[in-house]
C-alpha cells in the first residue's frame, strides 16, 4: 500500500529498472525453491524454471508499473490521480458498448464448441446468474437480508416437474406458472415477515427454505419425496429434441435435416437462458429509474422516513420478495428441464448461501457484477475439478480477502442516476 | 386565533410501549401561522410530532388535519394529505444523490419539475450538489436537503423536528431564514425546537410542552418576555 505512492509518478526507465530488481529477487527466490529438485539420491539442476518464472515475473512487475505509471499521466490530465485499476475501469467505461457487444457475441458462440460437459457447466452458470439477479433485488436493492432463497428454485423446479406429473404442463407452460408459483410463495413470505429486520429477518428466511425442502422429502404422496421426479425435457415450439418422435410429433434434426445430436437440446436451453437473462437485466435496469425501484432503495436506507414521506413499506417489500421468488421460480423451471429430474437435496441451504455468496462478491445492487460472480463462481470449482478437496478452503479464502479489500464487491454498486448534469 | 385550524390535536395521550408519554395534549395550528412547541429534551415533543404521523398511534383523543380525522391513519396515508415532515436527525438518505432524495419526497415518485426548481431556488446548493450522495453533505446542507425533501410534496402543512439540532450559529440563522421565506410562500409551519430563542422569535405563537403536559401558551413575543420561559429555557435570570 505504502509503495502506491512512492512509484505513483514514475518514468518508464524506472519502471523498467524496479521491475528489473524484482526479477533478480525473484531469480534469487526461485532459484533454490525450483532450480534443484531430489532424483533419487542425486540432485538434479532445472535451471530454465527458474528463469522462466522470473521472466514472468519482471512482465507482470512492468506491465503493473507501467500501467500504473500511465494512470498517473492520465490522472493529472483530468486532475484527479487514479490507480491503475481505475484507468482499467475508465476504459470499460469507454468501450462499454463494444466490450457488451463482444461478450454477446462470444456468448452466442460459445455453445456451439465447448462440447457437451462445459455446456452443461454454461447452462448452470446462467441459471446461477438468474437466480443471483433475483435474489439481489431483494438483498441488495430492497436490502432484504433472505438466506432461504433456494426455496422459490425449489418451488419453480418442483412447479415444472409436478406440474407436468399431474397437470401434464409442458416446459412453456411451466415457465410462467412456476414463476407465478414462486412469486405467491415469495409473497407469502413477505407478508409474516413485514415488521422483521435484520438478524431476524435472515433467520425467519432460513426456516421458510428448509421447510420447503423438508415438505417435499417428507411429503412422499405428492413429491415423491427423496426419490424425486422425472422432469421431460423442452420442445423447441413443440418440435421434439429426442431422437425418436413421440407419435404425431416430429424431431428437431428431422425437422432442420441434420444428423442427430443431444447437443441441440443443451442449446437450445443455454440460448433461451441467455434471452431470458437479458429479458430480466433489461427489466432491473428500468425498474431502478422507476419509483419503485428507487422506493426500494430508500427503504433500504430508512424505512421511518419513508414512511413518514407517503411510501407504503408492505407494497414495496413485498413488490421485491414477489419478484425476486419469481426469478428463482424461473431459475427453477430452467433448472428441472436441464437436469431431466428433480429431487430435494438439490435445494438446500448450502444452494442459498452459494447464492448469496455470489451476490455479496458481485457487489449488492449491482447487476453487472453479479453477473461477472455468477459465472466465475460456477466455472471456476468446475475448472479446479482437480483441486476438488481444496475447493471449499479456496472459497473461504477468496471469500475472506474479497470482504478485506473489496467489501464492495467485485464492482461495488454503481447506482443509477437520474440526471448527469447535476453532477458537480 | 380565528384563522381556521389546519391542524388540530384534541385530549391527546401517546404512549411508548406501556410508557405513557403524552398526557391529553390540546393544540391548534391556525393556517398560515408558524406556530412552536418548545419543551426541555425528554418532554415529549418529537413524539408528539411522529404521533401526528401515527408512529407511535395516539392511544386517546384525536387528530385532526384541514377538517378531517387522521387519528387512525396509517403513516404513509397521512403522508399524501398535505403534511409533511422534516424528521428529528434529517433522516436524508445517505447513499443517494441529494437529486434523488429530493425526488423521493415528491410522493408517487414522479420527478415534479415546478417543486424542484422552487426548492432550488430556495437552496441554491441543493442543485451544486444534486449528483453528490447525500451522506457526504455537511449537516447544515443535510438538514437543508431534509427540508427540501419535505417540501417537495408541496404540503400545506411543514412538521419540522429541531432543524437547528447540532448546527453551527451561521446554518441555523440561515435555514431559520430559509423557514420564513417558506412561510412567505403561504406553507404553515409547525415547529418542535430546544432553540426556543430562535424559535419562539420567529414564531406567532408557541406553546411550552413539560412532562407530557402543555404547561403554558402564547405569543411567540409574549413567551419570549415570560420570566418561567426564560428561566427554564432561555437560560436567562
Amino acid at each position: 500500500m505504502t509503495e502506491r505512492s512512492v512509484s505513483g509518478g514514475q518514468s518508464v526507465g524506472a519502471v523498467l529498472r524496479e521491475s528489473l530488481i524484482t526479477g533478480v529477487v525473484a531469480l534469487l527466490l526461485f532459484a533454490p525453491l525450483t532450480g534443484v529438485s531430489l532424483s533419487g539420491y542425486t540432485l538434479e539442476g532445472h535451471w530454465q524454471r527458474p528463469v522462466w518464472l522470473a521472466g514472468w515475473v519482471v512482465l507482470g512487475r512492468f506491465a503493473f508499473g507501467w500501467l500504473r505509471a500511465r494512470g498517473h499521466l492520465v490522472g493529472r490530465l483530468s486532475g484527479r490521480p487514479k490507480a491503475g485499476s481505475a484507468l482499467l475501469a475508465s476504459w470499460i467505461e469507454a468501450h462499454r458498448t463494444f466490450l457488451l457487444l463482444a461478450l454477446c457475441v462470444v456468448a452466442l458462440i460459445l455453445p456451439w464448441f465447448i462440447g457437451k460437459y462445459w455446456l452443461n457447466v454454461a447452462i448452470l452458470a446462467w441459471i446461477y446468474v438468474l437466480l443471483a439477479l433475483g435474489l439481489n433485488i431483494v438483498v441488495g436493492l430492497a436490502g432484504l437480508l433472505d438466506l432461504g432463497f433456494v426455496a422459490f428454485y425449489a418451488v419453480g423446479a418442483y412447479g415444472y416437474a409436478l406440474g407436468f406429473k399431474y397437470l401434464d404442463l409442458s416446459f412453456w407452460a411451466a415457465l410462467p406458472f412456476g414463476a407465478l408459483l414462486a412469486a405467491c410463495f415469495g409473497v407469502m413470505l413477505g407478508f409474516p415477515v413485514l415488521r422483521m429486520h435484520g438478524d431476524y429477518l435472515a433467520i425467519v428466511t432460513l426456516g421458510f427454505g428448509e421447510i420447503i425442502r423438508l415438505v417435499l422429502n417428507n411429503w412422499m404422496d405428492f413429491t415423491g419425496g427423496p426419490n424425486g421426479v422425472r422432469v421431460p425435457f423442452p420442445s423447441f415450439f413443440g418440435i421434439e429434441f429426442g431422437r425418436k418422435a413421440q407419435p404425431g410429433h416430429v424431431t428437431v434434426h428431422e425437422y432442420f435435416q441434420v444428423p442427430f445430436s443431444n447437443e441441440y437440446r443443451d442449446i437450445f436451453l443455454y440460448l433461451l437462458l441467455m434471452i431470458v437473462v437479458g429479458g430480466l437485466v433489461f427489466v432491473i435496469r428500468r425498474l431502478r429509474r422507476m419509483p419503485l425501484g428507487r422506493n426500494w432503495e430508500a427503504l433500504r436506507e430508512d424505512e421511518i422516513a419513508c414512511r413518514s414521506l407517503g411510501i407504503q413499506p408492505v407494497t414495496v417489500k413485498l413488490s421485491a420478495f414477489g419478484l425476486g421468488a419469481m426469478t428463482g421460480g424461473v431459475g427453477g423451471v430452467f433448472f428441472a428441464a436441464s437436469q431431466g429430474f428433480v429431487n430435494p437435496t438439490s435445494f438446500t441451504f448450502m444452494e442459498s448461501a452459494h447464492i448469496l455468496a455470489i451476490v455479496i462478491l458481485g457487489g449488492m445492487g449491482s447487476t453487472a457484477g453479479v453477473i461477472a460472480a455468477a459465472v466465475i463462481l460456477t466455472v471456476l470449482p468446475e475448472a479446479l475439478r482437480d483441486f476438488a478437496e481444496y475447493r471449499g478452503l479456496l472459497f473461504g479464502c477468496a471469500m475472506v480477502l474479497m470482504m478485506v479489500w473489496r467489501p464492495r464487491g467485485l464492482m461495488g454498486a454503481r447506482r443509477a442516476r437520474f440526471d448527469r448534469s447535476g453532477v458537480a | 386565533m380565528n384563522r381556521p385550524a389546519i391542524l388540530e390535536l384534541r385530549g391527546v395521550d401517546v404512549a411508548h410501549g406501556r410508557t405513557p408519554v403524552l398526557h391529553g395534549v390540546s393544540l391548534t395550528v391556525g393556517r398560515g401561522e408558524i406556530v412552536t412547541l418548545i419543551g426541555a429534551n425528554g418532554a415529549g415533543k418529537s413524539t408528539l410530532l411522529m404521533a401526528i404521523f401515527g408512529l407511535p398511534s395516539v392511544s386517546r383523543g384525536e387528530v385532526w388535519f384541514d377538517g378531517q380525522p387522521i387519528t387512525r391513519l396509517p403513516t404513509h396515508r397521512v403522508a399524501r394529505l398535505g403534511l409533511a415532515q422534516v424528521p428529528e436527525g434529517r433522516r436524508i438518505f445517505p447513499g443517494m444523490t441529494v437529486l434523488e432524495n429530493l425526488v423521493m419526497g415528491s410522493m408517487v415518485g414522479e420527478k415534479d419539475e415546478a417543486a424542484l426548481a422552487r426548492i432550488h431556488a430556495l437552496f441554491p446548493l441543493l442543485r451544486e450538489r444534486g449528483g453528490q450522495r447525500a451522506g457526504t453533505l455537511s449537516g447544515g446542507e443535510q438538514q437543508m436537503l431534509a427540508i427540501g425533501r419535505a417540501l417537495m410534496s408541496r404540503p400545506r402543512l411543514l412538521l419540522l423536528d429541531e432543524p437547528s439540532l447540532g448546527l453551527a450559529p451561521l446554518m441555523i440563522r440561515r435555514i431559520f431564514q430559509a423557514l420564513r421565506e417558506i412561510v412567505a410562500e403561504g406553507t404553515t409551519l409547525f415547529l418542535v425546537e430546544q432553540n426556543a430563542n430562535q424559535a419562539l422569535r420567529l414564531a406567532d405563537r408557541g406553546y411550552v410542552l413539560a412532562n407530557g403536559r402543555i404547561v403554558l401558551e402564547g405569543s411567540g413575543l409574549a413567551l419570549l418576555a415570560d420570566p418561567e420561559v426564560r428561566r427554564a429555557y432561555l437560560g436567562g435570570h
